[in-house]
């Protein structure tokens, strides 16, 4: 199968080995992955700020980054989630009725990896090896705009040598948010440093998401208050095997 | 004092619809919330109650998702023939005796209301808890044509005594817990009618009673009341009120002169349509099946409640919302304030940070739209789209989606809109629009890497200033992804 890896903008420029394990696990599952250089952001950050009028370039530029393939797949709930239910809402008011259409036709080949992997290639096992005890922080926006449900915890429970512990109040927000975590900084903050308690209650190694965006704002706050807990994206538990 | 102005935990902003709050209003108040240990716990212990209550209620319906659908579908139709169905109301209430009054906005409604007081002689009157009579300012106006307003309402009477404003839509006075409750009754109950009993303590049933025994003397010496509606019925012309406490029944049916301060969203056609708000109400408000007390009247009853009742349909900025695709789904709220008991950001500022008589997700929408953007431009920025409101609403309002459209409303309107912010996102847009731009720049972002301090950046200035205050930054990875990409190809294609 072949499938186009939308890698999003904070992957690429600042966490690729989430980009490396994605495509790592898609190829083990027997996808050709190509990734189309054409690509760069999918304009949420200006969406989300109240600058749709910039994003729209963003959105054209996915469009035609992605115009040819039949499945797109990124490492990110939150960007999948922009290019489903955004990119129609900046194109309808920034760009043309054939971009509009294309919004569309698009938001349905585009998936979130983990509903990808699950739905699409109809695997939950994908041979993985990883002996730690993590937790699971659900992304909000993985969880309530794309649905991802319990799909990245049945993943995880596959995985060979995985102790996988409950995360307490899993289903509240990081206090990431985009730009809301510097212009409302300290609500932003007081967010996260329950989050961290309730990580650290769990006694895991590390934090498990699906988006890099939510596992840069926890693993920031993991760090600063020197926890020794690490954050790992979903793809490279996934990615990491016995040989590797 | 002004919203333009430094909030104070002593001062909290008076939420009127003439007040101006900018840019940065919220995230300031906010701040301030967030310091106050006693208001984190009473807000965090409350909410987490009722949340709980309210989604082990749900769970027990299995045609929630239906119940929803049908809210936010009834609503949506009534409003696109909102004239047909008040004038309907209108004619209704009518021929059942009621006299209807339209008011355009806050001023003309204040002005019906006290001239209906006036007429009546009252120099008092009892109110049942209402959003809309806080929302034009109403007990300020009566005050100042020298008319007292008395709150009876047990958690509105808590705000009016202690002299505050109320925190939540549905529970008031959610920021106080019971010792703060016992300490207001204590020293001001006496200035105004009946005193708190000797040694008060702040056991719930004590607390209950002696609000009881104040409230009993007004609601038996005053003449006229005043309420909001949860629903009007246009078919009959039959007003409702759902509560918990019976002060509200005691005031619909006590006085002489009724008067019912109505926004004209909170119209439905049928009593069909009850059906499903009286099921969804009580279930995402107190988390209850079924709410204790529910009071409907139509008109007026010779020898039986009221002698007058007047219906004050209130515009105030609806029909403007209503005018608006991207905002109209709005006044389908029916104020039950599910919303704000599962926001991450309300669990932890309160609602006085918001500064505006609609707190909480709800209030991040609908204040904004009844005033214009320009007044509370800071609201719909005080959301992380965690999208927790939106799952939650019992008619489906899409929270997060209309936080971000208003977002672009406020970033583009004169007046609220930050240059130097939109400059900053136009250079990121430039890079980020082009790929052989966006490849420049990250390739240049490695360089970063010699300005951080083991991997990280921990002292950022502004405005990445409030991010470091708390986390670190990773610093960029040696190579991006893309450039490994294009390694592996050429790799690929030379080992071909």
């Amino acid at each position: 199968m072949r499938v186009a890896l939308f890698a999003t903008c904070l992957v690429d420029a600042m966490s690729p080995d989430v980009g490396r394990a994605t495509v790592e696990v898609l190829e083990r599952l027997g996808c050709t992955v190509e990734f189309p250089l054409g690509q760069t952001c999918c304009g949420q950050m200006h969406t989300n700020s109240g600058y749709p009028d910039q994003a729209a370039p963003m959105v054209a530029g996915f469009q035609e980054a992605f115009a040819g393939f039949e499945y797109i797949v990124a490492p990110s709930g939150s960007c999948v989630a922009s290019v489903k239910h955004q990119h129609e809402w900046v194109a309808a008011n920034q760009l043309t009725d054939r971009q509009v259409t294309e919004a569309r036709r698009l938001a349905d080949r585009t998936f979130e990896l983990s509903q990808f992997i699950v739905d699409v290639l109809e695997v939950t096992d994908v041979g993985a090896y990883y002996p730690h005890r993590v937790t699971y922080h659900p992304a909000c926006h993985a969880t309530r705009m794309l649905g991802v449900g319990d799909r990245p915890l049945r993943l995880l429970q596959a995985v060979r040598g995985l102790e996988l512990i409950e995360l307490p109040e899993a289903a509240g927000c990081c206090g990431f948010g985009g730009t809301f975590a510097l212009k409302n900084s300290d609500v932003s903050s007081a967010m996260l440093a329950d989050k961290i308690h309730h990580v650290l209650t769990t006694g895991a190694e590390s934090c498990v998401a699906v988006d890099a965006s939510c596992l840069l704002h926890i693993g920031g706050g993991l760090s600063r208050n020197r926890t020794g807990v690490t954050t790992v994206h979903l793809a490279e538990v996934l990615a990491s095997t016995e040989q590797s | 004092m002004s919203k333009t102005g430094e909030p104070t935990t002593t001062q909290w902003p008076r939420a009127t619809n003439t007040m101006h709050l900018h840019g940065d209003y919220f995230p300031r108040a906010a701040r301030l919330a967030l310091a106050d240990p006693q208001l984190r716990r009473n807000i965090g212990k409350a909410t987490t109650t009722i949340r709980e209550k309210r989604a082990s209620v749900v769970a027990e319906l299995d045609d929630w998702a239906e119940l929803r659908a049908a809210g936010a579908a009834i609503k949506d139709s009534t409003m696109a023939d909102l004239g047909d169905h008040l004038e309907r109301l209108e004619a209704e209430v009518i021929a059942r005796g009621g006299v209807v009054h339209w008011a355009a906005d806050a001023d003309e409604a204040n002005r019906i209301v006290i001239e209906i007081a006036r007429r009546a002689e009252a120099r008092d009157v009892v109110k049942v808890k209402s959003m809309a009579t806080q929302e034009i300012g109403l007990n300020e106006a009566l005050a100042d044509a020298g008319i007292s307003a008395w709150e009876t309402d047990l958690a509105e009477l808590i705000v009016q005594l202690g002299h505050d404003m109320p925190s939540h839509i549905l529970v008031p006075a959610i920021h106080r817990n019971r010792s703060e409750i016992r300490d207001i009754f204590r020293r001001e109950m006496g200035k105004v009618g009946v005193p708190a009993p000797d040694g008060l303590t702040d056991d719930p049933p004590a607390l209950a009673e002696a609000a009881r025994v104040h409230l009993r003397q007004r609601f038996l010496t005053t003449d006229v009341a005043i309420s909001g509606a949860n629903f009007g019925v246009a078919e009959t012309g039959t007003v409702m009120v759902v509560e918990s406490e019976g002060n509200g029944r005691m005031c619909l049916t006590l006085p002489r002169v009724l008067v019912t301060v109505m926004g004209i969203e909170k119209l439905i056609p049928t009593w069909r349509d009850l059906e499903v708000y009286l099921q969804l109400l009580p279930r995402s408000s107190t988390g209850e099946r079924m709410n204790p007390y529910t009071t409907m009247w139509t008109g007026v009853t010779p020898g039986d409640g009221p002698e007058e009742f007047h219906l004050v349909l209130l515009d105030n900025g609806r029909s403007t919302i209503l005018a608006d695709p991207e905002g109209r789904s709005a006044l389908r709220c029916i104020r039950c304030s599910a919303c704000l008991n599962v926001c991450p950001v309300y669990e932890r500022t309160g609602g006085h940070a918001y500064g505006s008589i609609y707190p909480g997700p709800i209030g991040a929408v609908l204040s904004p739209q009844l005033t214009g953007v320009a007044d509370n431009a800071s609201l719909p920025f005080a959301s992380t789209l965690c999208g927790a409101c939106y799952e939650v609403c019992p008619v489906a309002i899409d929270i997060p989606t209309m936080l971000v459209s208003l977002r672009s409303k406020v970033a583009a309107g004169e007046g609220t809109g930050d240059a130097g912010e939109r400059a900053v996102f136009r250079s990121a847009a430039w890079f980020m629009s082009r790929p052989e731009r966006w490849t420049r720049l990250i390739r240049s972002m490695r360089f970063g890497r010699f300005l951080a301090r083991r991997g990280s950046f921990r002292n950022l200035p502004p405005p990445f200033a409030g991010w470091t205050a708390t986390r670190d930054l990773p610093a960029p990875p040696e190579q991006s992804f893309r450039d490994w990409w294009i390694g592996r190809e050429r790799k690929g294609t030379s080992d071909a």
